[in-house]
């Protein structure tokens, strides 16, 4: 259970070193992320997600990307390829195969460098043993898993098994519901995740198509600016010289022997990690407005607990239960790592049923908020879709009115 | 007077692979959007491959959408290749699951295709049916028939009024005008079609004349057809 805290000194904190107002690659202004995030001017774009990671990147002063197609990423790694082409991303270029790339990405890091890739479904397996190893070598890579299917039969549809593989890796883990989160997060992300009390990977996870490929309105600011460049002398190890190893680890690695000190020594290092991941929330606290839920009508007895494009679903539901005279509060989780378990007990302490409704079959999400709540009967893990289904909206209506004794309309329709 | 505001209409597109149906829904909603209406457009499909299946979905409406995925429950639905009823192509068995009362159903056909028990059900929900040549007037006036779905997407407008022909202009030049990446496939049709146009522009006004052309036949047909255009006064 985490202790709730403040956001730090309420703006974001800053490398002394870096300068604002020099110039960036192609001329952009280096710019203090206080400016960029919360007064910047901001113009609606229509745009797909991926032309919306391509967007972000842009603005975000990045040393480096490594891309491996796989769907529904692909677009995104390639508009990528076009920044490097256009001088916006210094290096880029294409792995052998996702843990390949996961591999590279963390060379790039251990060398000091600001590095970004993107994955999906099987590609994020391939590449999980990098995961946990890029977490204890404290890089502060940022990955988006545009989430899909992982099992065979094959599906490059939206599922987000994925993420229940990753919970645990000792990386962040955030969960964006729209194109709009989607931008806004890739440029905290590396803010955040930069933070010499953090300095651990981040996991960027949307849903595959629902939000890579859809059109949407995503506000961006101008691509005049960018982030301050990473400052590796801020991290809490030292960037890797091969020639000079900087930590004994790396040469005559200490914790390879079998004795009660090196398993000692590499226990509370994961102990170190995941709490590494926990201090994120001050930082996070202050370019997610303050929390790590966003709540809507917590007074009501129906409750719905999502995150990604379950919350999206949820909204319509809402919608059409309102036109019916049934109301229905919302909480949208935004962090699933870590998870905002104090926030979400208290916004849950007065109802009655909880729904928590995820395009996966096994409800990870289902499984933390039953863990965490006492009269965990309260809570509802689902409805639940999964291997590419959609979840109309139909669907968690009927839920809910299923729950309240109400019959509902046939739903079979779908062949 | 004040003008008639657009309800929620949501629109299903099934059409096989390299039609151009994801391109169509990203076109009617970026037009929607340039209208300072919400819109939201996504595609589903399967493993790249040209003549499979392939569908995707356009919302338009007055105020935020957050739905997204498969329309299961559409207010239009527009079939771009028979096979998707004659062969079954279509992710849902029939076609035209899901359409909801009063709807609207656009085929590309010169032919009948549906059954006796198709009308009669389709009847039964007061749905109209358009049988829209859109092939046709793709290598007649566009000089493709790559620009179907340009004329898809004219008669969709012509008869619900979702958007108007300015905007779906500005929505092909932001789509064609300009440097656009998409996937290998997308990116080797759109290939495809440049290199039967000397000029871009010339690209551009065949697409435009082909939606016009689709637009004022839909809407003659419009006329005399039951549906109701998907707009009402404001109170």
């Amino acid at each position: 259970m985490n202790i709730k805290v403040a956001p730090s000194s309420g703006k974001i904190i800053m490398s002394e070193t870096v300068e604002f107002g020099v110039k960036g690659p192609k001329d952009q202004i280096v710019t203090d992320p206080n400016h960029m995030f919360f007064e910047a001017e901001r113009i609606p774009n229509f745009l797909t997600g991926s032309e919306v990671i391509k967007e972000a990147i842009k603005r975000c002063n990045l040393d480096m990307s490594v891309a491996y197609p796989i769907t529904p990423q692909s677009e995104a790694a390639a508009l990528i390829g076009e920044l490097y082409a256009e001088g916006y991303v210094r290096e880029y270029f294409r792995g052998e195969n996702e843990f390949g790339v996961m591999g590279e990405c963390a060379g790039a890091a251990f060398g000091g460098a600001r590095v970004f890739t993107t994955t999906a479904g099987p590609g994020t397996l391939r590449a999980m043993e990098n995961f946990p190893m890029w977490a204890g070598s404290r890089l502060p890579i940022q990955v988006v898993v545009t989430c899909r299917g992982v099992n065979s039969p094959l599906s490059i549809q939206p599922d987000t098994l994925e993420m229940y593989y990753l919970l645990e890796t000792g990386m962040m883990i955030w969960h964006a519901e729209t194109a709009q989160d989607l931008y806004d997060w890739i440029l905290a992300g590396f803010i955040v995740a930069e933070q010499p009390d953090v300095h651990v990977p981040l996991a960027l996870c949307c849903d595959g198509f629902f939000v890579t490929h859809t059109k949407d309105t995503v506000s961006l600011q101008s691509d005049k600016m960018c982030l301050p460049p990473y400052d590796p002398y801020r991290a809490p190890v030292p960037c890797m010289d091969m020639e000079n190893p900087p930590i004994r680890m790396m040469r005559d690695p200490f914790v390879m022997k079998s004795n009660y000190i090196s398993y000692m020594t590499h226990a509370s290092w994961q102990q170190e990690v995941h709490a590494a991941v926990e201090r994120s929330r001050k930082h996070t606290l202050v370019i997610m407005g303050g929390s790590l839920l966003e709540t809507e009508n917590l007074d009501r007895e129906i409750l719905i607990v999502a995150s990604g494009t379950a919350v999206s679903q949820s909204r319509e539901a809402i919608r059409l239960l309102n036109e019916e005279g049934i109301e229905i509060g919302l909480i949208k989780i935004k962090t699933i790592r870590p998870f905002p378990s104090q926030e979400l007990l208290e916004a849950t302490a007065n109802a009655k049923t909880i729904f928590v409704p995820e395009f996966n079959i096994k409800g990870w999400l289902g499984r933390e908020v039953r863990s965490l709540l006492p009269n965990n009967e309260r809570v509802i893990a689902g409805p639940h879709v999964a291997g590419g289904m959609t979840m109309p909206s139909e669907v968690i209506v009927e839920e809910i009115k299923k729950s309240l004794g109400i019959k509902g309309a046939h739903m079979a329709s779908r062949g | 007077m004040s003008e008639p505001v657009l309800k929620r209409i949501n629109i299903r597109i099934s059409g096989l692979g390299g039609q151009g149906a994801v391109t169509a829904a990203h076109l009617l909603a970026m037009a929607a959007n340039k209208m300072g209406k919400f819109s939201i457009s996504n595609p589903f499909f399967g493993a790249e491959k040209r003549m499979a299946p392939a569908e995707s979905y356009v919302r338009v409406g007055p105020e935020k959408i957050f739905d997204r995925g498969e329309l299961v429950f559409p207010d239009v639905i527009m079939v771009f290749h028979p096979q998707v009823i004659t062969m079954q192509k279509s992710y849902t068995a029939p076609f035209y699951s899901g359409i909801k009362e009063g709807g609207l159903i656009i085929i590309n056909t010169n032919v009948d295709l549906l059954t006796k028990e198709d009308h009669e059900y389709l009847e039964g929900l007061n749905v109209s049916v358009f049988e829209c040549d859109a092939t046709h007037l793709a290598l007649e006036i566009g000089g493709t028939e790559l620009s179907t779905n340009m004329a898809m997407i004219g008669a969709c407008a012509g008869i619900t009024k979702v958007v108007d022909l300015p905007a779906l202009d500005k929505a092909l030049q932001d789509r064609f005008g300009k440097k656009y990446i998409a996937s290998g496939g997308t990116a080797t049709l759109d290939e495809a079609i440049k290199k039967k146009y000397a000029k871009k522009e010339q690209l551009l006004e065949a697409n435009n004349n082909t939606m016009k052309k689709s637009y004022e036949i839909a809407a003659a047909w419009a006329e005399t057809a039951s549906y109701a255009a998907a707009l009402y006064e404001p109170a």
